[in-house]
């Protein structure tokens, strides 16, 4: 007799920490990965799983293996069809190839492969060099936040949530329905014995205490037979997980593409742009993107031009919040639409259109928007000169009066990957006390 | 179920009153007709997910925890989500019980079919086979395996992931390396053998006199005494050795004794699965031709239905399908087919051989008792001396087998037998040598250490038909060893017909 063990109810996921040593091993690599994917992918991509190839560095696994530059070997093979002893035939370029496969094509072929990271795996790796608190980190990586919400009754649930009322009720309708004899007229009953069996002991007063006992006897048998709470009555409240209600978003991504905007510019700018998205993306149902690019005027455009198409000119900076202005005139009501914008400039404007552009914010684009986050990038060199004055640019001298005026709007300048996050300092720490409004 | 037909199960469901009830009857036949001896079973349902975490840990039920297991499982699970490789349909694990995966999402017909491979099959081969015999213990293995697992998590809580990791990583590059492959493994504890180390230390200690080396040498005995010393030191490392784990794990010299454990878990591992690796074509042909047997018997029995016994033989034409050499599917040539076909053909020549069949095997033609050929096989090969024994002519026309000689410095290869009579026996030579793991690995041995100046590990590499190592992964892995044995390691590439020295290289 054989011994059936029945293992597919063990915990599962047994190579996961097999796993995550591996990730851990390959980190450097991977995280390289992703920040090419970032780079060249869409920035609502990021937020999804990614295909990874298997890196090679730091994951080989050498061994001492015979090379096949060298030596003389025999091969059996089968399926001989036209050959016969004394042929020649020539060597594929690849000397490895399929006819030597069986001494074991193992090694190497594997480096190959791809494997999927898990979405929060790619996070962990995009989150990186960004140092966020781990406080960010792990609200961004939930998925969408679920409340239970009442959804009626169930006939089975947890004892804790049995509905008492609904249960009584309908024990009740049961009771009356099949004629459970109520408690008062046993004793009524019980009480009529008690007095008769009292009284003298007659012809007719026996008769009737027999047929009272009889009668007693029957009610209390149905009283056993129908209990007062049964199974069928139990009622448990029901919940529905429930998304908490989200409404809509645009995010406008707002970039300088001027000749000065390099590759390292435009990288950091991505990543400024893809923070601002995961938040939203947590928070919102739904979210428009709207690329508008400016140089000496402003157009919007789709990622692909955003990111990788360049214009020279000089650069007016207030035509995009201008362009900014009419699509949200035009099609982001500000009444059915959360409103977020985030501006990456070097910080060059054209004389005079600073200020135009602080009066701009300050009429009008700061009382519809709900975030104005500005960044400028900067040289690293340059971090020392401006550390930490407000001198800089016109175009930074002229927000820093909005950013006097108004809490939502944050500006930085940034050099690094690490200094993206302080610009959305506020708003994740807003985002974290007023949860409950989400 | 409907008892009056005999039928096993009917549908392809399968719940455990079909499943013990084709047990019963499979081993009815395994045991009584087929005269299999196997080990008591534990049958294992197991789901797809816990297949894959089987594959990527070499298949051990138990595993200490490497990243080396999480890369094979990222690479197995792409291939089978991509659609590009099935999972097996069964794990069989040499062990005592023998424990059998089966994959909750076969059918019935296929649990029973699995059930006669594995569970018979593969488990006579296991516990008759002698290699197995000699080489493993199946007793022990699983209890061992959760020592090391539990041994390498201590390990790692007290001296930290890192440390463990880089030994291990040094300790799998030299895996091939950490068997013994023409003595028995010592199967003395560390313990004992530590304690006679000790002991003779101690003696040596005390027969210590510093008179001796005071003694003028003579002048003409220089040479010779620098020989005798070196065969002395050879002597007491009792080199050449040719199990390099083994050897770092008595001799590092800068080792800890959690070090040391940890280079004999992976040379445990790594010598049990070693006679897998020399019997892969013999012990799959003893399974598939167990089940094949079994499930024929099961339908002439009238306790399977036709429609079963098709979908068995569906899965069973696929698995020993031999594709050929210049088909897109070829990956060598496969063990199941050729090991299955070689079966059958053991059988034919012991019932209805022809004349060319009586030249090749006088012993077992025309006797009729082609079982008792079988099992003797069975017990007392290993894929090489069975390849040499058994292939026969006929087989040989049947897969139409071709030997080719490939030069690596020409740009062509060369056919050099063909399935005809004056290249039968170059080929059965040719393909049993291709399954002797000895000669297919390279054979690299410790041949000598300088203990007292710089600590020189040496290492010779027996080059044969001049198939020199890979440079970049020779030079990784003498880097691993280098950090097992502390101090330099260097290797020689050495012909070992001429003795001529074809390349050095060393760790520094």
């Amino acid at each position: 007799m054989p011994t059936y063990i029945d293992r597919r109810l063990n915990p599962k996921d047994k190579s996961l920490g097999n796993r995550r040593r591996f990730l851990k091993r390959a980190r450097e690599e991977l995280k390289r990965t992703i920040k090419e994917q970032v780079k060249t992918g869409k920035i609502a991509d990021v937020d999804a799983e990614h295909s990874v190839p298997v890196p090679a560095r730091d994951t080989s696994e050498p061994s001492f293996q015979p090379s096949r530059e060298t030596g003389e070997r025999q091969y059996v093979l089968p399926g001989n069809k036209e050959f016969t002893p004394g042929d020649r035939i020539p060597k594929p370029d690849a000397v490895g190839g399929t006819r030597s496969a069986s001494a074991g094509a193992g090694g190497e072929a594997e480096d190959d492969f791809r494997f999927v990271l898990s979405r929060e795996e790619v996070l962990d790796l995009f989150f990186d060099d960004l140092e966020l608190p781990d406080m960010v980190k792990l609200s961004l990586k939930e998925a969408v936040a679920y409340k239970p919400r009442r959804a009626g009754f169930a006939t089975s649930g947890a004892p804790t949530n049995m509905n008492i009322g609904r249960t009584m009720r309908n024990s009740y309708g049961r009771r009356i329905a099949l004629h459970r004899p109520k408690r008062t007229e046993v004793e009524e009953l019980a009480a009529e014995i008690e007095r008769l069996e009292a009284e003298p002991n007659r012809h007719a007063v026996k008769q009737r205490l027999e047929a009272l006992r009889q009668e007693l006897e029957r009610l209390e048998r149905r009283r056993r037979r129908i209990p007062y709470v049964d199974p069928v009555d139990i009622r448990f409240n029901r919940f529905e997980p429930q998304p908490l209600p989200n409404a809509n978003a645009v995010m406008f991504c707002l970039m300088d593409v001027s000749g000065s905007m390099g590759e390292r510019e435009k990288d950091l700018a991505k990543r400024f742009f893809v923070l601002l998205h995961l938040f939203l993306k947590r928070r919102y149902d739904r979210i428009d993107i709207v690329f508008v690019r400016h140089a000496h005027e402003a157009r919007e455009v789709d990622e692909d031009t955003f990111f990788y198409s360049t214009e020279s000119g000089g650069t007016v900076v207030s035509t995009a919040l201008e362009e900014m202005q009419r699509i949200i005139r035009e099609r982001y009501p500000s009444r059915e639409w959360n409103i977020y914008a985030a501006q990456a400039s070097d910080g060059d404007n054209i004389a005079g259109d600073s200020e135009h552009c602080a009066a701009m914010l300050n009429s009008e684009l700061m009382q519809l928007c709900q975030y104005y986050a500005y960044v400028e990038i900067i040289d690293e060199r340059e971090t020392e000169i401006f550390g930490a004055t407000d001198n800089g640019t016109s175009l930074w001298r002229a927000y820093r009066t909005v950013a006097d005026k108004w809490p939502n709007f944050q500006m930085t300048r940034i050099a690094r990957p690490a200094e993206i996050y302080p610009v959305f300092r506020k708003l994740f720490a807003r985002q974290t006390t007023a949860q409950a409004r989400g | 179920m409907d008892k009056a037909s005999g039928l096993l199960f009917e549908g392809s469901d399968w719940n455990f009153r079909t499943l013990s009830r084709t047990y019963d009857a499979i081993e009815e036949i395994a045991l009584g007709e087929l005269k299999l001896d196997v080990y008591s079973n534990q049958l294992e349902i197991i789901s797809s997910e816990q297949m894959l975490d089987a594959y990527s840990s070499v298949g051990m039920p138990l595993m200490y925890q490497h990243w080396s297991f999480g890369k094979r499982f990222v690479f197995e699970d792409h291939l089978y989500r991509k659609g590009r490789r099935g999972l097996a349909y069964e794990l069989v694990i040499n062990s005592d019980p023998c424990i059998t995966y089966l994959m909750e999402e076969n059918t019935m017909a296929m649990q029973a079919l699995v059930t006669a491979h594995a569970a018979f099959g593969h488990n006579h081969f296991f516990k008759n086979n002698y290699v197995f015999r000699q080489w493993t213990d199946a007793a022990s293995i699983l209890s061992y395996m959760e020592f090391a697992k539990k041994y390498i998590a201590k390990c790692e809580e007290r001296h930290g992931t890192a440390a463990v990791e880089a030994i291990l990583d040094s300790a799998h590059a030299l895996m091939e390396q950490g068997v013994f492959r023409y003595r028995r493994p010592p199967r003395l504890s560390t313990e004992k053998e530590r304690e006679r180390v000790r002991e003779r230390l101690e003696y040596e200690e005390q027969t210590f006199s510093d008179l001796w080396r005071t003694l003028p040498s003579s002048p003409d005995g220089d040479v010779k005494e620098a020989e005798d010393e070196a065969s002395e030191r050879k002597r007491q490392l009792n080199l050449p050795e040719e199990n390099l784990l083994y050897f770092l794990e008595k001799n590092s010299l800068i080792l800890e004794p959690w070090q040391r454990e940890l280079l004999r878990i992976v040379r445990v591992v790594a010598q049990y699965f070693y006679p897998q690796r020399q019997t892969k074509l013999m012990n799959e042909g003893c399974a598939t031709f167990v089940h094949y047997t079994i499930m024929n018997r099961l339908y002439e029995l009238g306790k399977i239905r036709e429609g079963d016994l098709l979908e068995m033989l569906h899965s069973h034409t696929n698995v020993v399908f031999q594709p050929d050499f210049d088909d897109p599917r070829f990956s060598g040539i496969n063990p199941y087919a050729l090991g299955f076909a070689m079966m059958e053909d053991i059988k034919r020549i012991s019932t209805e051989p022809t004349a060319e069949d009586r030249d090749w095997f006088p012993d077992n033609t025309g006797r009729g008792d082609w079982l008792a050929t079988l099992l003797d096989a069975w017990t007392n090969h290993r894929d090489e001396s069975f390849m040499l024994q058994y292939l026969s002519p006929a087989l040989i026309r049947k897969f139409r087998l071709f030997l080719l000689t490939d030069e690596a410095d020409k740009p062509y290869c060369e056919v050099a037998s063909i399935h005809n009579e004056r290249g039968y026996e170059a080929i059965r030579a040719a393909l049993a040598r291709s399954y002797d793991v000895g000669a297919s690995q390279p054979d690299i041995q410790v041949v000598d250490v300088d203990l007292l100046g710089e600590r020189e590990l040496r290492l010779e590499y027996k080059v044969k038909n001049g198939i020199l190592l890979e440079t970049t992964s020779r030079d990784a892995t003498l880097h691993h060893m280098r950090r097992l044995w502390g101090y330099k390691v260097s290797l020689a590439e050495v012909d070992d017909d001429s003795k001529t020295l074809l390349s050095e290289s060393s760790s520094a």
